[in-house]
C-alpha cells in the first residue's frame, strides 16, 4: 500500500513502465490531490478578509478622514505675528495619549487673513521652530528654512511647508486637521502641491527693493 | 556510585529511544572541520547567534512590565527604570545587547566577505545571511520605537515622511506605516507586533537555516591564495581536506566560540552596569517643539546623508540606492561564486570593505555632531569675543547686537561658539567685500535665507559695519574688478594674435 504514495518525480526520471505509471494514480493519490487543492481553496477564502483586515488602514474611508477643529479665538493670535497654537487630533483613538496632541503655527497677516502651518518639516517631518527677528522657520533636523509666509528658503527641504485650510466663524479659528503632513498626504492644501517641484526654486530678490 | 552512573545512563537511554534528537545532535556538534578553522577569526557567527538568544530572553524579560500603547508606553521605561528593582538593567541589557549584536553581525559579514566565504557551495548561506542582517537592522529600528520618547516619535515621523515620497502609493503605504492618519495608539502596537513576533520569528527561522546550512556544507577552510574554488572539484576537495587534516569542531574548534560568546556577554554586562540604559528622552508629546530628534547608533549615518542629498536627487537616492545595494549584496554568491577566495588576490574586494566603511564612519561621525542642524539657541547663549568689541565704534557695536539679535549665530560661529550650518564669521571680511557681504545677507543663496525682509537699512548698515571689522589679522577683501575701472591708465594693450 505505501508504494502507491511513493514520489512520482523520482520514478519518473527513468521511462516508468505503465504498471508504475497505474500505480501512481491510485485512488488515493487522487485524494490526496484533491484534498490539496480544497486546502488552497479555503485558504484562499481564509486569506481574503485577513489581507483586507491588514491592509484596513490604507484602504476606503479610513485613508480620507479629517474634520475642521476650533484652535482659538482670534484674539490669541495679534496681527503680524506668527503664535503657537495646539489642538487635539480630530482623528485622534483611545490609546494615543499625548500623540493626540498636535501643534500648528498660526500668522496672522491682517485681521481676516492668515496662514495655518504644519509645524512639520516639508522635508522629512521634524518640527519646525519659529523664529520671529529673522523671521524664518528652522527646522532642528537638517536644517530646512522657510520664510515667514511659508516659502521655502533654504536647505533640503523641497517645497514650502505644509498649509492647513483655516475658517473663521464669529472670532473663532478653525482649521481642517487629519493626516499628519507629509509629501502625499498634505495638511488640506488650499492648492494641491507637487510631490517634487522641478522647476528651479523661486528667489525672492524681486520680492522687495533693492 | 556504578550504580548511579549505570542509572543515569538508564535514564538517557530510556529518553533518547524515545526523544531520538541527542545523538544526531552530538553527532552534528562534534563533526570534523579542517584543522585551520580553529581560528579567532571564525567565532563572530556563532557569538552573533547567542546575542540572539540574549535579546530574545532580555526581551522577553522586559514584556512582563512594558506597555505597548502610545498612552503608557513611556511610563512604563519610568517605571522599568525608576520603580521595579533592576528594571533599568535589563533595559540596559537589551539596549547594549541591540547594539552590540548589530556590530557583531558587521564584522561576521564582512569576515565571511573577505575570506569568500560565500563562495561554492555557501551561496545560499550567504543569501540568508543578506536578510538576517535586514531583520536585525529592523529590529533595530522597531526596538527604537519601542523606547517610546520623542526620538521616537519624530523618528517614525521621518520613516512616514521617506514612506510617502514613494510614487503613486505614497498615502496608503503611510497610513499602513502608522496604522492611522497620525502617529499614534496603532503605530505603537503594529510595532511592538514588528518587534515581537513577526521579525524575531523571521529571524530565529533564518538564523536557523543558517546554522543548518553551515552544518551541511561544512564551516569554510582558511583561504589560501592561489586555491580557486571550483564547482567541479571543491566539494570532493574540501571532503578530502576535511578527511586528512579534520578535527572535531565540539571540542577542538569550539572552544573559542565559547571564550568568545562569554567575552561578548560580559562586554554587553559590563556596558550596561556602567552605563545604563538608553532614555527615554522626553515624552512622545508632538507640541513640544524644543526638541532636536535623532535616530540611533546604527541610523545616523542615513540621517547624516539625508541632510547633504540635494533636493532634487533624494527621492531617487531614497529608493534607488538601498535596492541597488540590497540586490548586489543577494546576487554577489552567484555572480562571484568561483574563483579566489583569498583577500591578497581579491584587491577590489579589499577596497570595496575600505571604502564603505570608511563613507559609513565618516557619514555616522557627522551624525554624531550634525554640524548642517541650527544652533536653536546660539544667538542668546553664546557671546560675542570681548576682543571683537575693542575699540570699535558705537555703530560697529549695534552691528553685533543686530548680529545676536537676528539669529545669525544659529547658523555661524563666532569665537568657535555658534552654528556650524554657515562659514564661520572670524574672518569674513578678509574674503568677502562690502558689496559681497550685503548682497549675501539682503538676498541669501547658497544655503542662506534672503534677509531682506528681515532687516531694515539701519540694520543692515550697522551689521554690515561690524562683519567688515572681522577679519583677523588679515587684510580686507578687495575687489579686483573695482580697481581696474577706478584706475586712470588704461591697461597696457595685449598684443593681439594678428593673422598669420
Amino acid at each position: 500500500m505505501s508504494d502507491s504514495i511513493d514520489n512520482p518525480q523520482t520514478a519518473s526520471t527513468e521511462a516508468p513502465t505503465p504498471e508504475a505509471k497505474a500505480a501512481a494514480h491510485t485512488r488515493r493519490a487522487f485524494l490526496f490531490k484533491l484534498s490539496v487543492a480544497l486546502n488552497a481553496a479555503v485558504g484562499a477564502v481564509l486569506a481574503v478578509p485577513l489581507v483586507g483586515y491588514l491592509l484596513g488602514p490604507a484602504l476606503g474611508k479610513n485613508a480620507k478622514l479629517g474634520a475642521w477643529i476650533p484652535i482659538g479665538d482670534l484674539a490669541e493670535f495679534p496681527v503680524g505675528e506668527t503664535r503657537l497654537a495646539e489642538f487635539r487630533s480630530p482623528v485622534a483613538s483611545f490609546d494615543d495619549g499625548d500623540t493626540a496632541k498636535t501643534a500648528c503655527w498660526v500668522r496672522r497677516i491682517s485681521q481676516q487673513k492668515l496662514q495655518v502651518f504644519a509645524i512639520n518639516c516639508a522635508h522629512l517631518g521634524c518640527p519646525v521652530r519659529w523664529f520671529a527677528q529673522s523671521k524664518l522657520f528652522l527646522c532642528p533636523c537638517h536644517g530646512g528654512a522657510y520664510y515667514e509666509d511659508g516659502s521655502r528658503a533654504s536647505g533640503p527641504p523641497e517645497r514650502s511647508l505644509f498649509e492647513y485650510r483655516y475658517q473663521v466663524i464669529g472670532t473663532t479659528l478653525s482649521i481642517h486637521a487629519g493626516d499628519m503632513p507629509t509629501l502625499s498626504t498634505q495638511a488640506s492644501c488650499n492648492q494641491p502641491k507637487p510631490l517634487i517641484q522641478i522647476a528651479p526654486t523661486t528667489t525672492r530678490s524681486d520680492e522687495w527693493p533693492a | 556510585m556504578a550504580s548511579l552512573k549505570q542509572s543515569a545512563i538508564a535514564v538517557y537511554e530510556w529518553v533518547e529511544s524515545r526523544l531520538g534528537i541527542i545523538q544526531p545532535l552530538t553527532d552534528a556538534a562534534t563533526h570534523p572541520t579542517p584543522a585551520s578553522n580553529a581560528s579567532w577569526w571564525y567565532v563572530f557567527g556563532s557569538a552573533a547567534t547567542v546575542l540572539l538568544v540574549f535579546q530574545v530572553v532580555t526581551g522577553i524579560l522586559l514584556a512582563l512590565v512594558y506597555s505597548p500603547s502610545a498612552n503608557e508606553a513611556w511610563t512604563s521605561l519610568g517605571i522599568l527604570n525608576h520603580t521595579i528593582p533592576l528594571g533599568w538593567y535589563l533595559r540596559a541589557l537589551h539596549g547594549w545587547g541591540s547594539d552590540f549584536m548589530i556590530a557583531i553581525v558587521l564584522i561576521h559579514l564582512v569576515q565571511v566577505f573577505l575570506f569568500g566565504a560565500f563562495k561554492f557551495p555557501r551561496e545560499l548561506t550567504w543569501i540568508l545571511g543578506v536578510f538576517l542582517l535586514l531583520l536585525t537592522l529592523g529590529m533595530a529600528f522597531t526596538g527604537q520605537v519601542m523606547r517610546f520618547d520623542q526620538d521616537a516619535y519624530w523618528g517614525l515621523g521621518i520613516g512616514a515622511s521617506i514612506v510617502s515620497r514613494v510614487p503613486f502609493i505614497g498615502a496608503p503605504l503611510v497610513h499602513l506605516l502608522l496604522g492611522a492618519p497620525i502617529i499614534g495608539g496603532a503605530t505603537v502596537s503594529r510595532f511592538f507586533t514588528l518587534h515581537v513576533f513577526v521579525i524575531p520569528g523571521m529571524l530565529l527561522g533564518f538564523a536557523f537555516l543558517h546554522i543548518f546550512m553551515t552544518l551541511k556544507h561544512g564551516v569554510s577552510e582558511w583561504p589560501m591564495p592561489g586555491r580557486l574554488v571550483r564547482k567541479s572539484t571543491y566539494v570532493a576537495e574540501y571532503h578530502d581536506l576535511t578527511a586528512k587534516t579534520g578535527i572535531p569542531f565540539v571540542p577542538d574548534a569550539a572552544w573559542k566560540d565559547a571564550v568568545f560568546a562569554a567575552a561578548i556577554i560580559l562586554a554587553v554586562m559590563a556596558c550596561a552596569f556602567f552605563f545604563g540604559p538608553f532614555g527615554p528622552t522626553g515624552t512622545p508629546d508632538p507640541t513640544i517643539i524644543q526638541t532636536a530628534p535623532k535616530p540611533d547608533f546604527a541610523f545616523l549615518w542615513i540621517y547624516a546623508v539625508l541632510a547633504f542629498l540635494p533636493n532634487s536627487l533624494e527621492t531617487p537616492v531614497l529608493f534607488v540606492v538601498p535596492v541597488v545595494v540590497i540586490v548586489g549584496m543577494l546576487l554577489l554568491p552567484l555572480v562571484a561564486g568561483q574563483g579566489e577566495r583569498h583577500w591578497s588576490r581579491r584587491p577590489i574586494a579589499v577596497l570595496m570593505v575600505a571604502v564603505i566603511a570608511l563613507t559609513l564612519g565618516i557619514f555616522t561621525h557627522l551624525g554624531t555632531y550634525t554640524p548642517w542642524s541650527p544652533v536653536m539657541d546660539a544667538w542668546t547663549a553664546d557671546p560675542i569675543p570681548v576682543e571683537y568689541l575693542h575699540n570699535r565704534t558705537p555703530l560697529e557695536r549695534q552691528g553685533a547686537l543686530v548680529l545676536q539679535d537676528k539669529q545669525c549665530r544659529n547658523c555661524h560661529s563666532i569665537g568657535g561658539s555658534g552654528g556650524q550650518r554657515g562659514p564661520a564669521l572670524d574672518s569674513i571680511a578678509s574674503h568677502m567685500t562690502e558689496d559681497q557681504i550685503i548682497r549675501q545677507i539682503l538676498q541669501g543663496g547658497g544655503n542662506m535665507p534672503a534677509y531682506g525682509n528681515a532687516l531694515n537699512p539701519s540694520e543692515t548698515k550697522a551689521l554690515m559695519r561690524f562683519l567688515m571689522t572681522l577679519r583677523g589679522d588679515q587684510a580686507p577683501a578687495i575687489d579686483a574688478s573695482r580697481t581696474l575701472a577706478n584706475t586712470d591708465q588704461p591697461q597696457a594693450a595685449q598684443p593681439a594674435p594678428g593673422p598669420k
